[in-house]
């Protein structure tokens, strides 16, 4: 499904390179949950962006669903996030002024579905995320963990082939962020790959593979995985 | 991305900044009205102006003594001469030409109008019945002049309406003698109200045989003559007929200049048409400044969305379909701001037209055209630069807001 090979990246911070990943390989197949930790600065991030076609490496190579991904252009790249790749972020990223249905609806829209099917799709995913009451809510009025539930819709409204989430509780309190995991985890039963970049351990070790990264390199890899 | 996702998305987004949205709509729709409100103003005043020589008569050539050349001054004026007078015999003269209709001598002079103790200096139009259908008078009661012999005076007159008024207020004026300087006239008839034309307010006139103004100024010299053409045809005919009359007739020498209407009347439609596009133009440049400001809102817009335009990349919007985005905003906000333009300039056209009744204000077409195209234009080409910005942001950074 995910298969990295020898790949790396490097930033230009003032005349220094630096390098944020340095020689990655990784493959992850359809239905793999992985969690990828280790402390900041470590590339964790870099190499979600890289997995989520919204960077690109500086060398080495990248095939995805076997295809090489690794040089496509702004339109292909796009295209390939559009229907592949699903993303939830720390801060939610809804759209303020769009309703949790609308925002539900986004990517639908940006990919140019019928509006028929759109409605169809979008009250199954709030029946399904238990948002029924809040579907015409704007994202200031909900809670934390209902901002989270539509981000979650949102990125499987594509039906995605993997679901990158960038510490998905980073800004939620320990309750409601079990509920989004749980969320989450229901995903793999879709043969949906889950990475999950993540600080806390507790949610990390609940990965069927934990990846360990620091500086730009990963050092471990543990769990049933590999 | 379907269009009408796109609009929707759009005018979502501008809904989202009530503000700033009205404040581009404002600055776009002054614009459009003042294109809108000045090239009325200018298409008012050059129909005023047609309208006026129109109101002269219809297919007119006006022969007037002299040869006026482009500068007005001849050398027999730097020498003091008097050019040739014309003469009632010349204006029968051009009545033979086959295409005249009918023909109005004129002399003008001044004279004290008095009936009692009541007098007043008056304009007194000297010339012939025909004058009535050649300037398109109208008569309130009474007779115009009687048609005969050009030579022959007459004690009878003609009252322009206020003069009536003045002299007679409600009495009964036809029938009655009043005093022209030093000789009696009977009013016969008069004119029915008609403002001003051309300057000349013909309800102050008082109109008397030509003779008879002839014997009053003692002069024999005509001020013009005033020739219908039988149809719009032949006013080239016509005039070249009557050159070549009033050549024969004064020994070979041109000294006499012969006009048509049409021709004056081409040349202040000319004038006035390209001061309606100058000022046209000039406010086409505040369209300009607001094409100027939509790009530096629409920059500030850029700036301010910046997460919001990483989240569409994450979600599959390629650069292309972002720019399209802004472009939709920008083409929305130049119609809304168009449509209220023309709403504002037709409002404001219809007010100046309320109170200068006699301007026939109306905004050209093209001018309403040229607005809303020039709108549309700088908008949409002020927004390239934003919307590229927008479609190049690198969408990490831009997700993290940088």
């Amino acid at each position: 499904m995910i298969q990295l090979e020898n790949v790396s990246r490097s930033f230009m911070v003032g005349d220094q390179q630096v390098a944020a990943l340095r020689e990655i390989d990784l493959h992850i197949a359809a239905g793999d949950y992985v969690s990828i930790m280790g402390p900041s600065g470590s590339g964790k991030s870099t190499l979600l962006n890289l997995i989520g076609l919204l960077d690109r490496p500086s060398s080495g190579t990248y095939m995805l669903d076997g295809g090489n991904v690794t040089d496509l252009n702004d339109v292909q790249q796009a295209r390939v996030r559009s229907e592949k790749i699903g993303f939830v972020f720390q801060s939610f990223h809804l759209v303020p002024r769009l309703t949790a249905a609308m925002n539900i609806e986004l990517p639908m829209i940006l990919a140019g579905i019928a509006p028929d099917e759109r409605k169809q799709r979008v009250a199954k995913l709030i029946e399904n995320y238990g948002l029924s009451d809040r579907a015409d809510h704007r994202p200031d009025q909900l809670s934390g963990g209902q901002r989270q539930r539509v981000a979650i819709a949102r990125a499987t409204s594509m039906h995605p082939a993997v679901l990158l989430a960038d510490e998905p509780t980073g800004n939620l309190d320990q309750t409601t962020g079990k509920e989004v995991i749980d969320l989450l985890e229901q995903l793999l039963e879709q043969n949906v790959a889950l990475i999950m970049v993540t600080h806390d351990p507790v949610i990390g070790t609940r990965a069927k593979r934990q990846i360990h990264m620091v500086d730009g390199q990963i050092i471990s890899e543990s769990g049933s995985g590999t | 991305m379907r269009w009408a996702d796109v609009a929707q998305f759009a005018s979502g987004s501008l809904r989202g900044n009530p503000a700033r949205t009205l404040l581009m709509i404002l600055a776009m729709s002054i614009g459009v009205a003042s294109v809108v409100v000045l090239t009325a103003l200018g298409e008012g005043a050059r129909l005023y102006v047609v309208n006026q020589f129109s109101s002269l008569g219809t297919n007119l050539v006006i022969v007037l003594p002299g040869r006026t050349e482009t500068a007005g001054i001849g050398p027999g004026m730097l020498l003091g001469q008097i050019p040739r007078e014309i003469t009632l015999d010349d204006a029968q003269a051009l009545q033979h030409s086959r295409d005249v209709k009918r023909i109005a001598p004129l002399t003008v002079g001044t004279a004290t109008l008095s009936r009692g103790a009541l007098n007043r200096e008056v304009v007194v139009l000297g010339s012939t019945s025909d004058l009535l259908e050649v300037r398109h008078m109208s008569l309130g009661i009474g007779k115009f002049l009687p048609p005969g012999d050009i030579h022959e005076s007459a004690s009878v007159c003609v009252l322009g309406n206020q003069m009536k008024r003045e002299l007679f207020g409600n009495e009964q004026a036809v029938g009655q003698w009043v005093r022209l300087g030093d000789r009696r006239f009977r009013v016969i008839g008069v004119l029915a109200e008609q403002g001003e034309s051309m300057g000349m307010r013909t309800d102050e006139l008082v109109i008397i045989p030509v003779a008879s103004a002839h014997q009053l100024f003692n002069t024999s010299g005509l001020f013009r003559i005033m020739i219908e053409a039988k149809s719009r045809d032949v006013i080239d005919e016509v005039k070249q007929d009557a050159e070549q009359i009033m050549f024969q007739r004064h020994n070979g020498e041109k000294d006499v200049t012969v006009i048509t209407q049409d021709a004056v009347l081409a040349t202040f439609d000319r004038i006035l048409t390209a001061l309606t596009m100058a000022i046209g133009g000039i406010a086409a440049i505040s369209l300009a400044v607001a094409g100027v400001l939509i790009m530096n809102v629409m920059l500030i817009a850029v700036a301010q969305r910046v997460k919001e335009i990483g989240l569409l990349k994450a979600l599959g919007a390629p650069g292309r379909q972002i720019r399209a985005l802004f472009f939709a905003e920008a083409a929305l906000l130049s119609i809304v701001g168009s449509v209220v333009g023309l709403a504002l300039g037709y409002a404001g056209s219809m007010l100046i037209g309320k109170i200068y009744p006699s301007l026939p204000v109306s905004p050209p077409w093209w001018a309403v055209l040229a607005a809303c195209g020039i709108a549309m234009g700088t908008g949409i080409s002020f927004s390239v630069w934003p919307a590229r910005r927008a479609a190049q942001l690198d969408p990490v950074a831009a997700l993290a807001g940088k």
